[in-house]
């Protein structure tokens, strides 16, 4: 590990004689390596896409008026994060450091932390002035992001901190699940639900990126990649991205991103069916091997032979929700960490029932 | 003399001996240094470690197979001390996170915060970023995971992570959405039996293809087990011959035998003896997934064909549950025993189906 951290020194005293000149080079080498997904983040809260709500509120703050608690929650990649970052950036310039307390998944949320650190910083009041005179909200904001992982003890002690303190503090709660926050918090904050990206937004961000890094792209093979991502610009981006480097001439190309993003070829859901259909066992065995030693991610399997069930001609709705029952169940179970091997026979061999 | 295993690895992305188009791209992703953080997954022995370190070899060349084994110390919230093992060189660490078992994310956060932080050392353009390379994702805690979320996202700049897994589905779909994934298959049998040639000719030595076909059936996929057994039957019988005995690891076996009494006799007697040779397999360190899926393949392979849905719905059930409770000898035991009573029943009924008959 020593050497791990220190190992880069013999490369700084390598690099030493020419330093001077190449600051300017690796400033922009070093823009050009971070990845699109956070070259592209938005800065400002007009950058942001589809939320539309909580854009609005938050342009309302940011013209003067007084900002809630927030609560955002939505799935992965949906811009939460981004927003608040966005807004608190604009709201307070340079001083940003001074008045944001961001907190996330990574930090040490245990009660004690609560009841000290971010019960300290909540106490301290703040001038409504800049350093260099300009007007700027009198308060402070504290972003909890993914909350979904504190525990219950440590979101109780906020409740009396956050109602206390709201003259010079704001709380912005970030989760996945709204669930997973106890209702006496959500009740004091303004709940937005960030919903997944719809088809179009996604497509004309991926396209103004595309642009911008001078990527070929078919309409068609966009289509596919943001119906592969459901609605998770991040997912996509990042993608994209890679489809795009993947045969180094940037462009796209329909299998690539069939294999980037993890989708099964179409034909192994439909021999999963008529393997179920001939009813042989020892057929069915060997399919699910080959299915996972081709590393198809079993989730995946249960999601697209849900959508050829649900699609299907000539199954009786009986039958249908039979199987779709099913697959609801080792979907959960998967969830649970239950081997994907049984799960699959499970389902083929209550799919043969059926039948 | 090191093993084939290792002394036939390829090393460069250039040489791999199958996925060939796959390593084409991996070399063209990274050709720029604005690559996303990347997540392997596939099954045992298909290669997701060895691309890997190609792909390492093709960013800082050389440089990164000097490698230093070194130990890692942690202190946990209530003062507990930890030491993880880590295998590092000038421009990654690679480390195990999920032996530090629950508390795995403070091993998680304290790595990436480190290796972040002394990001200023650096100017020259080779090492504008670092590599944590995190094996078993799928085995860490889910509040681990979490903790990756915003801090992959914060430090991207100064660290990428590749992680690896053996299945994405253990892995949350946050973490899911920051990776590209890559999926990696196993070899098929036919590259499996040409890599074997290859290395055999290399050699020196002739292998009869039926042979190499053989292994290549016994080794579920798994090149590296494919290799070893080759080396083994090397040791075992030179000249080859076509049929000789391919030596199958002994819990294998072992599990294969299992299977069997539970299926010859159904007694509580019997059980006290199939539980303690779960016993013995647990205690030697056999993973519980393998165990289950061997037993039922087997099973599935032996028993009557009309108890055989039973079996697998019974089965499914019970490795679900093994994952919700605590104690797997439970849960494996509750599986044999109502294996015991499906095989019954089935007995029975049959008799009476014979006996109305006549
Ligand atoms: N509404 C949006 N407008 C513009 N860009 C977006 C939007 N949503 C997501 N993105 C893109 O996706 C990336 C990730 O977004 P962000 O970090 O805000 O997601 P998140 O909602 O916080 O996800 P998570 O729940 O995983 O933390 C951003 O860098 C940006 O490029
Ligand atoms: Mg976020």
């Amino acid at each position: 590990m020593q050497a791990f951290i220190t190992s880069n020194k013999s490369s700084l005293n390598s690099g030493e004689s020419s330093t001077k000149q190449t600051t300017k080079k690796d400033e922009k080498k070093n823009k050009k390596s971070i990845p699109w997904v956070e070259k592209y983040r938005p800065h400002t809260v007009d950058d942001i896409v589809e939320q539309n709500e909580i854009v609005a509120t938050l342009k309302q703050c940011l013209a003067g008026a007084d900002l809630p608690h927030f609560l955002f929650y939505g799935p992965p990649g949906s811009g939460k994060t981004s927003t608040i970052i966005a807004a608190a950036r604009q709201l307070f310039g340079d001083m940003y450091k001074d008045r944001i307390l961001e907190l996330n998944a990574s930090d040490d949320r245990g009660i004690q932390v609560i009841r000290d650190k971010v019960k300290t910083f909540s106490q301290v009041t703040v001038s409504s002035t800049r350093s260099d005179g300009k007007p700027c909200p009198p308060y402070k904001i504290i972003i909890l992001d993914e909350a979904d992982s504190m525990t219950s003890a440590a979101q109780a002690a906020l409740r009396r901190t956050m109602e206390k303190e709201t003259k010079s503090t704001r709380f912005c709660l970030i989760c996945n699940y709204v669930s997973c926050i106890i209702q006496p918090l959500t009740s004091r904050c303004a709940k937005y639900r960030f919903k997944p990206l719809s088809k179009e937004m996604m497509l004309n961000r991926l396209k103004l990126i595309c642009k911008e890094e001078n990527v070929l792209y078919e309409e068609k093979s966009l289509d596919v990649l943001v119906d592969a991502c459901g609605g998770d610009l991040r997912r996509a981006i990042t993608c994209l991205q890679s489809c795009a480097r993947l045969k180094g001439n940037k462009s796209l190309a329909l299998e690539d991103i069939l294999e980037v993003t993890g989708i099964i070829p179409d034909h192994y859901i439909i021999m999963m069916f008529e393997v179920c259909r001939e009813r042989n066992f020892e057929k069915i065995e060997n399919f699910v091997e080959k299915l996972l030693s081709e590393a198809y991610c079993a989730p995946q399997v249960l999601e697209q032979f849900l959508e050829l069930i649900i699609s299907s001609n000539d199954l009786t709705d009986i039958q249908k929700s039979h199987i779709c029952e099913k697959i609801a169940v080792c979907s959960w179970r998967l969830q649970d960490g239950a081997s994907e091997y049984v799960q699959l026979l499970d389902l083929c061999y209550c799919v043969i029932n059926v039948l | 003399m090191s093993l084939w295993v290792d002394k036939y690895r390829p090393v460069s992305l250039s040489k791999v001996d199958y996925h060939k188009t796959q390593a084409e791209h991996l070399r063209n992703l990274v050709q720029q240094g604005d690559f996303p953080h990347l997540l392997f997954y596939g099954p045992c022995g298909a290669g997701k470690k060895t691309r890997i370190m190609m792909l390492l070899r093709e960013l800082y060349g050389t440089g990164v197979e000097k490698l230093r084994m070194g130990h890692l110390n942690f202190q946990t919230s209530n003062n507990k001390k930890l030491e993880i093992m880590s295998v590092s060189s000038n421009y990654h660490i690679e480390i195990n996170a999920s032996d530090a078992g629950i508390y795995d994310k403070i091993v998680v956060m304290e790595l990436i915060k480190n290796a972040a932080q002394t990001h200023q050392l650096d100017v020259n353009g080779q090492g504008e970023f670092k590599i944590i390379l995190l094996n078993e994702v799928d085995k860490l805690t889910k509040d681990a995971q979490q903790a990756l979320r915003r801090t992959m996202e914060k430090y991207i700049a100064t660290c990428r992570l590749i992680l690896c897994a053996n299945s994405i589905s253990q892995v949350i779909p946050a973490i899911r959405s920051r990776c590209l994934s890559i999926r990696v298959p196993s070899p098929t049998n036919e590259e499996i039996i040409s890599i074997l040639m290859n290395i055999c000719k290399k050699e020196g030595l002739s292998l009869p293809t039926e042979l190499a076909r053989r292994i290549a059936e016994k080794c579920d996929g798994n090149l590296r087990r494919a290799i070893l057994m080759c080396e083994t039957c090397k040791i075992n019988q030179y000249p080859f011959d076509k049929n000789q005995n391919i030596v199958e690891p002994d819990w294998q076996k072992f599990i294969y035998e299992t299977a069997s009494i539970i299926l010859k006799e159904q007694s509580p007697q019997n059980l006290l003896n199939i539980r303690s040779r779960l016993y013995e397999l647990l205690c030697h360190g056999i993973p519980t997934e393998i165990i289950f899926k061997h037993l039922l393949k087997h099973l599935l392979k032996n028993c009557n064909l009309s108890v055989k849905k039973e079996i697998i719905q019974v089965a499914a059930e019970f490795e679900h549950r093994l994952h919700r409770g605590s104690k797997i000898i439970f849960h494996l035991e509750a599986f044999v025993a109502k294996l015991m009573l499906i095989e019954t029943n089935f007995i029975t009924s049959y008799m009476c189906d014979i006996l109305e008959f006549s």
